[in-house]
């Protein structure tokens, strides 16, 4: 019939550009890249970032110190106390205010159950990604109660807004410890349960043993940290190495992999997931008694029944409602462990009443870095499971 | 290993004259002029007992009006000794010359993306810098929105698709 193709003369190869997002249901958010593929090989990957760039930087600019609050919780919307976490020890730092025990106590709290909220989401996002649907669903039940804890505290199921400058808005509420200790006491079967779908799963192995290999050296020149560091090799926690908010009377693990693939990540956070288990337990053991916010008038929010009966501390509240508070002049950088890795907060002033300067080093910006490194070699379906094992979170990336 | 001994140690390599010490709420803070920048780090990542080497991010600062007008900072800590400093470089912006700084992609991997962040949000050049592409901000944008003479909301005539 028709003319024979004559295939060899005109077989030639290219490199063939494919793009991947901004709409794509496994990029966890608005990413954009543009894929070369030599056949099923990856040659290059060119990540295309800003989608969703709201100009956080430059809001915080604009606004006092205690308004900054709820917008660093939607910087990371999975673990959002982290973020109010770092921000808020920042000012602290600045403002030289001790925390008092019990605020710190509850700060753990909300940061070990923000890290399991995270880990969670992570992992059914990511099974899904490799072709696993059944973690997702499972993992759905978890965050629910979660959820309904951290809508116990201040009121919103993803970003509570519960923390503040020198503490907590409030007390905690009655039940929530009972509601937290039933959570903690069936956790551990949970991840078990967990483990039995993925773990020892042959199809999970073979898809991710092996994959997307970031070595240690490689690792601390790129600025990776969190999970994927300690997935290659390096028990860095800055939990441990450089404590803060009452971190260093906790005892628990790091969990460390050498295998600097898809899987020893995964294996590091489903052990992270336990031992933020076990900090849970020992800070319900912990919580002590006392304020949940210090005591600096003209600088830190009075408490409630203050403001009520006395009336410099209704002065008080008022004139920090309307023009906050002063920070001295300096700049300060603190950094905490969060879900992602090093989420650090650099706040530079000038002695007024808004940041002068605030920069928010966001861990999944840094380590998306690490993805043109990791994909380059690979099948085009790899890029995908190496790209939800990074784990990030476009509202962080972009800010 | 302390603040001081990195004070001790820098000071012995490149005399106090073009180090400037300022202390932080949490260390020290040491500027350097921007034509040394390189030389420092590279000293700070290779020496034996410093061995700074992961850079936790690379920012600009915006002190309009004053003069120098852009701040360049590296915040740098060591794996090894678990020990965090802050390197600070000042440059001016003046008519005619462009405020650029040397990059630092060739000592510390990671901050390609940091600088590309910070020359379309500053206005800064970086030279060398392997892929000096626009990051964030779409391509089209000439304005640089970090600066303090740019207004929060955007202006007509530099960003004429943000709502007004």
């Amino acid at each position: 019939m028709a003319r024979e193709l004559n295939l060899r003369a005109d077989m030639r190869s290219e490199i063939m550009e494919i793009n991947l997002g901004p709409h794509h249901p496994s990029t966890h958010g608005v990413f954009r890249a543009v894929v070369e593929l030599d056949g099923e090989t990856v040659i290059n990957i060119v990540p295309y970032l800003g989608y969703l760039h709201r100009g956080f930087e430059k809001t915080c600019e604009n606004k006092k110190y205690h308004q900054i609050i709820p917008l660093t919780e939607r910087c990371d919307y999975m673990g959002a106390s982290s973020n109010s976490l770092a921000y808020c020890l920042t000012v602290e730092k600045m403002l030289g205010v001790d925390v008092p025990e019990r605020a710190q106590v509850i700060r753990v709290m909300m940061a070990e159950l923000s890290r399991i909220f995270s880990h969670l989401f992570w992992l059914g996002t990511h099974g899904h990604d490799i072709g696993a649907m059944t973690p997702l669903f499972y993992m759905l039940r978890e965050r629910e109660e979660i959820m309904n804890l951290f809508e116990l505290t201040a009121g919103g199921r993803l970003m509570p807004n519960y923390l503040r400058i020198g503490g907590v808005s409030q007390d905690l509420a009655e039940g929530f410890i009972e509601k937290l200790k039933t959570f903690t006491d069936h956790f551990e079967a949970r991840v078990d349960e967990y483990e039995t779908l993925l773990t020892k799963n042959a199809i999970y192995i073979d898809r991710t043993k092996g994959v997307g290999f970031l070595s240690l050296e490689n690792a601390i020149q790129l600025g990776v940290s969190g999970p994927m560091i300690r997935a290659s090799g390096k028990a860095w926690d800055i939990r441990k190495s450089e404590p803060y908010s009452g971190y260093e009377h906790y005892d628990f693990d790091i969990p460390v992999e050498k295998g600097c693939d898809v899987y020893s990540r995964y294996l590091v956070r489903v052990d992270e997931m336990r031992q933020s288990n076990r900090i849970l337990k020992q800070a319900i053991k912990l919580l002590p008694d006392g304020p949940i916010r210090a005591t600096v008038p003209g600088k830190i929010f009075p408490i409630q029944e203050d403001i009520y009966t006395k009336m410099e501390s209704l002065i008080h509240h008022f004139m920090l409602v309307v023009d906050g508070c002063r920070v001295p002049a300096g700049d300060c950088y603190q950094c905490i462990e969060s879900p992602r890795g090093e989420l650090g907060c650099y706040i530079v002033s000038d002695g007024g009443s808004s940041p002068f300067r605030l920069k928010w080093r966001a861990p999944a910006f840094v380590n998306l870095q690490s993805l043109a490194k990791m994909c380059r070699g690979c099948l085009f379906a790899d890029v995908i499971a190496i790209l939800s094992s990074i784990d990030i979170v476009l509202a962080e990336v972009d800010r | 290993m302390n603040q001081d001994r990195i004070k001790e140690k820098l000071t012995e390599k490149f005399g106090s004259d073009i180090l400037r010490f300022d202390s932080t709420f949490e260390g020290i803070s040491v500027g350097v002029p921007p034509e040394k920048v390189l030389d420092v780090c590279h000293y700070l990542r290779d020496e034996a007992e410093l061995k700074f080497d992961f850079l936790s991010f690379v920012a600009g600062i915006d002190h309009y009006p004053a003069q120098p007008r852009f701040e360049v900072v590296y915040q740098l800590y060591s794996v090894k000794n678990v020990q965090r400093m802050r390197l600070k470089a000042k440059i001016e912006d003046r008519d005619g010359n462009p405020p650029s700084i040397q990059s630092v992609t060739e000592i510390w991997r990671t901050a390609d993306w940091h600088e590309r962040e910070t020359a379309e949000m500053f206005g800064i050049k970086f030279l060398n810098h392997p892929d000096p592409r626009k990051l964030l901000l779409p391509d089209e944008w000439q304005a640089h929105p970090l600066r303090k003479d740019f207004p929060l909301e955007g202006t007509e005539e530099d960003t004429p698709d943000l709502p007004s």
